[in-house]
């Protein structure tokens, strides 16, 4: 036994001699190793905001953790007005770990939209979507509106109370929107009513549309992350900031706070189970106090403080198209910036210290209200 | 009698056609103003006004003509103010006639005024006395409203008032040697506060033991029979009780001899049992079997409520802690709809019977508190494992730092 844990570590005939003959099997028909030279080849500058980095990674693994927990969710979740709420409620007292996988997911879910946002405010800060990462931050912003959906449609899925009145007010919102409101009502809704028929729709959304079209971004996203490689900020020297090898040391470090979010999860999941609620009941009053997730508060409350009457239109319509209007600046961002040019002037870090003030002001006065 | 001939010949028949242009009782009355102008005022909210009835169709006379000799003619058919005595059958005209009240809702009931001549009311009217109600004291004589209507003195959450403007005056009731104090009971009861307070519309009134046009005091054999109309199951299990019988020969209303009349309190478990305020203990001597049997339900109740009031305090515990137990919490509800029965039952005066659904009760009351217990030993179960698996994921976080600072050397 001695013996053959030597031969091991050893490189001798043995297992590695068959891991070996395996590996040259492989290459011969598939060519990985080519994988192995570019990641040999990969190295990540060394500054003091290289800090930032690591919540791209962290935003990944969290998406990989909805994936699994979400696949495990998927064996006993019933898509259906009459079973969507008792099967969750069975995944949480009867199914063995059943309330600890759905209490990650949910846990993991907020988590992965907080990396997210972090993500990209650091981004925007170090102005990293510089030529020739546009495209980068493009596929970025649109997987953050992507996690916002997945956030929505995921919502209304355990078909209780507070969700149900959440996606009844959120679709309202939707229905507002000029032109296409009514339509896009009764798409999101399945008719004009939140019915049986939107549990269904959200799910066909959370399980199917979305992750398709998050696994393509996704792809596209890391793709032209390896392919320019770390943007390097414009406070720092490119030549002669020091580079550390990406596996390795860069990876070692990304398993910390990867092992460190798994912590954190399991002590939300135990201390603070994700709760299930009521049944929904769509003649029942609208619960007081009704809010969507904390990550859409903000924008809540700023159609709570818009006038109904902004120069003779509805103010809640100028509301929406202000956020669409926002939202569609985030995704063009590099293209419209001065930033984006190497000499430009750097007043867009002035506009996220005011964006994320705004949030966090908003979104307190939503809590305290 | 001949003079309610005279009525049904002058004014008797049809009612006259909506008022025409020139109606000079309109023309004349909002003239005079004051009292003699108020009818004509009330008159735009009268449901008889609404439909087209003018005021020949109750007082007669001919509003075509202007001048007052002619217009209120009595050879015209003109009655003026009926008198006391006569509005029941001036209103019965119209009232009492189904062919004529078919035009305006043909499930309008046609027995007010015979009803009204059984009720005491009625007789007492007959009978020549002048403060005994009829039509007008209850439904207004003019701006008649619809009893739907919230501003009727006869809709249901007026109605105690209404039939309290006259049995709450001490003046006006102490010819008849009857009590004036029902409406300030009633409003104290649990009738009257699920009534007025709660705004429970289906909550019962004055009329809704008494009668509304036969208003008539229930008498002693028929109180069972009042209450009965809703508290079914209740009057079902006294009927199957040895208390039927001995009620029946000391002829003690049932109901009434424990809840009281007008101020029937919400009942609670203090009504039962071997002492004060217990009702049992009026009748029941110590040591009797009666008294056995109150204390006997009293603690099964007690019981009950104490195993279901510990199932509760667990489950909020759990469910406060986040765990799920929204199956047993729900289970418990059952164990207090066999409480509510066993309080119910309480009316067989059994304690045999009483114990059987306690006694389901308590199954249910044991498996949800058990349930919840579980619920926080899973609790529990789920934190040390928690801590172990942070212990765990913690130290390896430690490894790799290890591992960093020697790749890092």
């Amino acid at each position: 036994m001695r013996a053959a844990t030597r031969s091991w570590f050893r490189g001798g005939s043995g297992m590695n001699g068959r891991i070996s003959k395996c590996g040259d099997w492989l290459e011969e028909r598939l060519g990985w190793r080519a994988v192995q030279q570019v990641i040999d080849h990969k190295a990540v500058p060394q500054h003091r905001h290289t800090i930032w980095y690591y919540f791209g990674g962290m935003t990944l693994f969290l998406f990989v953790v909805q994936v699994c927990t979400g696949i495990m969710l998927l064996l006993y979740y019933r898509p259906s007005a009459e079973n969507a709420f008792e099967s969750v409620q069975f995944i949480m007292t009867e199914v063995q770990f059943g309330w600890l996988v759905r209490s990650i997911h949910s846990w993991s879910a907020n988590l992965m939209i907080a990396a997210a946002f972090v993500h990209m405010f650091s981004t925007l800060f170090l102005r990293a979507f510089r030529r020739p990462r546009e495209l980068t931050w493009v596929t970025g912003a649109l997987l953050l509106f992507l996690s916002l959906a997945f956030g929505f449609s995921g919502y209304l899925l355990p078909w209780n109370k507070l969700a149900f009145f959440a996606t009844k007010v959120g679709t309202d919102i939707a229905g507002v929107v000029p032109l296409i409101g009514p339509f896009l009502l009764r798409f999101l809704r399945g008719g004009d009513e939140v019915t049986g028929a939107t549990l269904t729709r959200f799910f066909g959304f959370h399980v199917a549309i979305l992750p398709a079209c998050a696994t393509a971004l996704v792809s596209l996203h890391v793709y032209l992350v390896q392919k320019h490689g770390m943007s390097t900020p414009l406070s720092v020297d490119p030549e002669a900031t020091p580079k550390m090898k990406f596996v390795p040391d860069f990876l070692l470090r990304d398993l910390v706070g990867w092992l460190a979010a798994i912590t954190l999860l399991a002590v939300l999941a135990a201390i603070f189970p994700w709760e299930l609620g009521e049944k929904a009941d769509p003649f029942a009053p609208a619960p007081a106090g009704i809010k969507p997730e904390w990550y859409f508060v903000f924008m809540f409350q700023t159609l709570k403080y818009i006038p109904s009457k902004i120069l003779g239109m509805d103010g809640e319509i100028i509301g929406i198209l202000f956020f669409g209007l926002l939202g569609l600046l985030l995704l063009v961002t590099p293209f419209v910036s001065p930033s984006g040019r190497p000499r430009g002037r750097s007043w867009l870090p002035i506009i996220g210290i005011l964006a994320i003030a705004y949030i966090i002001v908003l979104s307190t006065f939503a809590y305290r209200t | 009698m001949w003079q309610q001939l005279l009525l049904v010949m002058f004014i008797g028949q049809a009612p006259a056609p909506p008022a025409a242009a020139g109606d000079s009782c309109i023309k004349c009355h909002l003239e005079m103003g004051d009292a003699l102008a108020a009818p004509i005022k009330l008159s735009a909210q009268d449901i008889h006004s609404q439909n087209g009835l003018t005021c020949t169709a109750c007082h007669g006379g001919d509003p075509s003509r202007s001048a007052p000799e002619e217009a209120m003619n009595a050879r015209q058919g003109f009655v003026g103010k009926p008198a006391r005595k006569q509005i029941g059958l001036l209103c019965a005209k119209c009232h009492s006639r189904p062919d004529f009240m078919r035009k305006y809702n043909p499930q309008a009931r046609v027995d007010q005024y015979s009803e009204y001549l059984t009720s005491v009311h009625g007789k007492k009217n007959q009978g020549g006395d002048q403060n005994a109600a009829t039509c007008i004291d209850c439904h207004g004589a003019h701006g008649i409203r619809a009893p739907k209507d919230p501003n009727s003195p006869v809709y249901v959450t007026n109605v105690a008032a209404t039939c309290g403007r006259c049995h709450s005056d001490a003046k006006l009731m102490s010819p008849y040697d009857i009590a004036t104090n029902q409406q300030e009971l009633y409003s104290k009861s649990v009738h009257g506060e699920a009534l007025m307070k709660q705004r429970d519309l289906s909550a019962p009134t004055c009329n809704s033991c008494h009668g509304n046009h036969g208003a008539t005091p229930p008498g002693v054999d028929a109180v069972a029979n009042v209450c009965g109309q809703c508290h079914v199951t209740q009057w079902d299990l006294f009927n199957q009780s040895p208390h039927r019988k001995a009620f029946a020969e000391n002829k003690w209303p049932a109901c009434v001899t424990c809840h009281q009349n007008h101020e029937i309190l919400r009942p609670t478990e203090a009504m039962i049992g071997g002492e004060e305020p217990a009702t049992c203990v009026i009748c029941h001597q110590e040591g009797s079997a009666g008294l056995r049997a109150a204390r006997e339900m009293k603690q099964e109740i007690a019981n009950l409520q104490a195993r279901l009031t510990t199932a509760d305090q667990v489950l909020e515990r759990a469910q406060r802690a986040g765990m799920e137990v929204s199956g047993p919490i729900y289970q418990l509800a059952e164990g207090r709809n066999q409480l509510v029965l066993a309080r119910v039952q309480v009316h067989r005066f059994d304690p045999a019977t009483l114990k059987k659904t306690v006694s389901a009760g308590d199954v249910i009351a044991a498996a949800s508190e058990q349930s919840g217990w579980k619920a926080l030993q899973d609790l529990a179960y789920r934190r040390k494992g928690m801590a172990v698996s942070a212990l765990i994921l913690l130290g390896m976080i430690g490894l790799l730092l290890l591992k960093i600072r020697r790749l890092k050397n």
